[in-house]
């Protein structure tokens, strides 16, 4: 009411209205304004290696010897490391959270499941590098026991001390659970209970009416879990840098590898010159992954919408 | 039939054991670290600076650099957050320029924080200038929790119903006046569940802060010493506990990482007794 007093001014109230609606319009563009210029400055700083190296032995090297005297920088187990230990970690960890989703939605009674929802929330909150301490805490050693046994009687393996492949894998597989979890949940929720009550009364068992009927259901959420999962698994750094070793090598399970990720975190706080851009460079191609999997992911969330 | 029964139980058996299983790693996580971490958290720990020299260890310097980061990482990230939140609510008509912003606020959420990382560094540190800075990395991690604040703000200016603003225009009220008295208030409860969800991010994030904020476990001087801080380097609590358990102290990385899942399940508590306390209302409104 007093605001017809405090604008009575025609103009002045003009002008208010006008720079809110810039000021607003501003901050929407933030975000486009944003992944422009990431996009932008990956491609600018991740571009120059290339023609430096030479695209293929950079992208398809696999001697990746940055301070050398006579550097080289392939990169190529780093990027195969990266996409099988992102795809071990999703068809490790999928599973179980897609059960674990089932088991919250359909077969736990109703305390057993408000106990269970909450605490996996509570642990997508967890930072990543807790994980990562665990994982050189206890699965480290683990592994490295391990390694002594199987490796005993070949003079050729490189000892890691537990720092492998499988170790990263593990600890990407149980950092995706939270989000695997919770996206296949509220898909398993969404589905109408009509659709079971019919499952149910043409004589289906309740086990024949989740597999059968409620999952094929939800299946495009459940699509939408996994994806965001392998993205989550292909970017998540901190929490495997020291977990997975400190050398590139051919992703096998006992190898040291290095990550798209971890390559970029162990050694961008002393690179310079052409290793920084090469850095950059492995930046990118995380980044071009990463773009592919964000692209299918609204591809399945607009597939579902026209579904519905 | 008995075939199926019995594939009817192992399935059964599956569901159980994957949902105990998962339980059982994530609780035996938060579980484990205080078992291991809580005896080494003392008063003294949290109210002294690592001193080297003095064999001294304690967080006080990486406390006060994670407030820095939260309080001006928010101070970016709210006005622009709610801003946009507002815009694509109130302003914007459904075409092309409301999908982008749709597009690259999803792309936002799903790009990896060590990227983030990289493009701070470049962008913020060295074409700005700003080198390695509180700034440098608030202004990285405002761009990561930008689409946090934007989400959840948007979904509570949704449950606003929409008589409240026919309601106030047709009393005359100016647009922007009715977004400030009517709508702001209105969706405080979504506001509020974005900035603690964003301020756990920000306390828990690493890969981010490595390459932007640095690392550094000194008090700011007083005085000007306080302001000037924002220029200068620093680690906050998730940075040092890397970097100490990349040095293989393990009882000082747990240490940390017991203080970081206390503020964890703390923002945790936070965020559900918002929601508990104005959620249902606002859920209720909107059927």
């Amino acid at each position: 009411m007093t605001g017809n007093h405090m604008t009575g001014n025609q103009k002045k109230r003009y002008f208010t209205e006008k720079t809110a609606e810039w000021m607003f319009t501003a901050c929407g563009l933030i975000a486009v304004f944003a992944v422009a210029s990431i996009t932008i400055y990956m491609l600018m700083n991740g571009i120059p290696a290339l023609f430096e190296t030479g695209l293929t032995e950079l992208l398809f090297g696999t001697l990746w010897q940055p301070t050398a005297a006579e550097p080289s920088f392939g990169i190529l187990f780093v990027i195969l490391t990266s996409i099988i230990g992102t795809a071990a970690a999703v068809l490790l960890g999928a599973p179980l959270g897609i059960l674990t989703a089932v088991f919250i939605e359909e077969t736990a009674s109703g305390t057993l499941s408000a106990l269970v929802k909450p605490a996996v929330e509570l642990l997508a909150g967890i930072p990543s590098v807790i994980y990562g301490l665990l994982g050189i805490y206890l699965l480290n050693p683990v592994m490295y026991k391990l390694e002594l046994k199987i490796f005993a009687d070949s003079p050729d393996h490189q000892f890691t001390g537990g720092a492998n492949l499988i170790s990263a894998v593990i600890v990407l597989a149980i950092m995706i659970l939270p989000t695997v979890i919770s996206v296949s949940a509220s898909a398993i929720h969404a589905v109408p209970a009509s659709q079971r009550a019919a499952s149910l009364a043409l004589g289906a068992t309740p086990v024949q009416t989740i597999f059968k009927v409620t999952l094929p259901s939800a299946k495009s959420g459940i699509a939408a879990a996994v994806v965001l999962g392998t993205g989550r698994a292909m970017g998540e750094a901190m929490a495997i840098t020291l977990v997975s070793g400190s050398s590139v090598n051919f992703p096998l399970p006992f190898h040291s590898v290095r990550f798209l990720t971890t390559a970029i975190v162990a050694e961008m706080g002393y690179a310079s010159g052409l290793h920084r851009q090469v850095l950059f460079t492995i930046g990118l191609v995380l980044f071009v992954f990463i773009m592919f999997i964000n692209l299918t992911l609204t591809k399945v969330l607009k597939g579902r919408e026209e579904k519905e | 039939m008995s075939r199926r029964k019995r594939k009817d139980h192992i399935l059964t058996a599956l569901i159980g054991f994957s949902a105990l299983l998962s339980v059982t790693i994530l609780v035996g996580i938060i579980g484990y670290v205080f078992y291991r971490g809580i005896r080494n958290v003392s008063l003294d720990f949290l109210v002294t600076v690592q001193s080297p020299v003095r064999g001294a260890m304690g967080i006080a310097g990486n406390i006060v650099n994670t407030l820095y980061i939260v309080i001006l990482t928010l101070a970016a990230a709210v006005p622009a957050g709610v801003g946009s939140a507002i815009y694509l609510n109130e302003y914007a008509r459904p075409g092309k320029l409301v999908s982008m912003i749709e597009f690259t606020m999803e792309t936002l959420t799903g790009i990896p924080s060590v990227l983030f990382g990289l493009f701070g560094n470049v962008f913020f540190g060295e074409v700005l200038g700003l080198g390695y800075s509180m700034l440098t990395g608030a202004f990285t991690l405002m761009l990561m929790v930008l689409p946090l604040i934007a989400r959840n703000t948007q979904e509570a200016l949704r449950t606003v119903p929409e008589n409240y603003r026919s309601g106030a225009l047709g009393m005359g009220a100016a647009k922007w006046y009715m977004i400030r008295t009517i709508l702001i208030p209105s969706a405080m409860p979504g506001i509020l569940t974005g900035i603690i969800l964003a301020v756990g991010r920000i306390v828990g994030e690493s890969a981010a802060l490595l390459f932007t904020a640095g690392s550094g476990f000194y008090l700011p001087k007083p005085g000007m010493g306080l302001a000037k801080k924002v220029f200068e380097s620093g680690g906050t609590m998730t940075i040092e506990m890397y970097l100490q358990m990349a040095k293989g102290n393990y009882d000082v990385a747990f240490a940390i990482a017991s203080v970081l899942l206390i503020l964890v399940l703390f923002m945790n508590f936070l965020t559900r007794s918002v929601v508990a306390r104005f959620g249902a209302e606002g859920r209720k409104e909107r059927k």
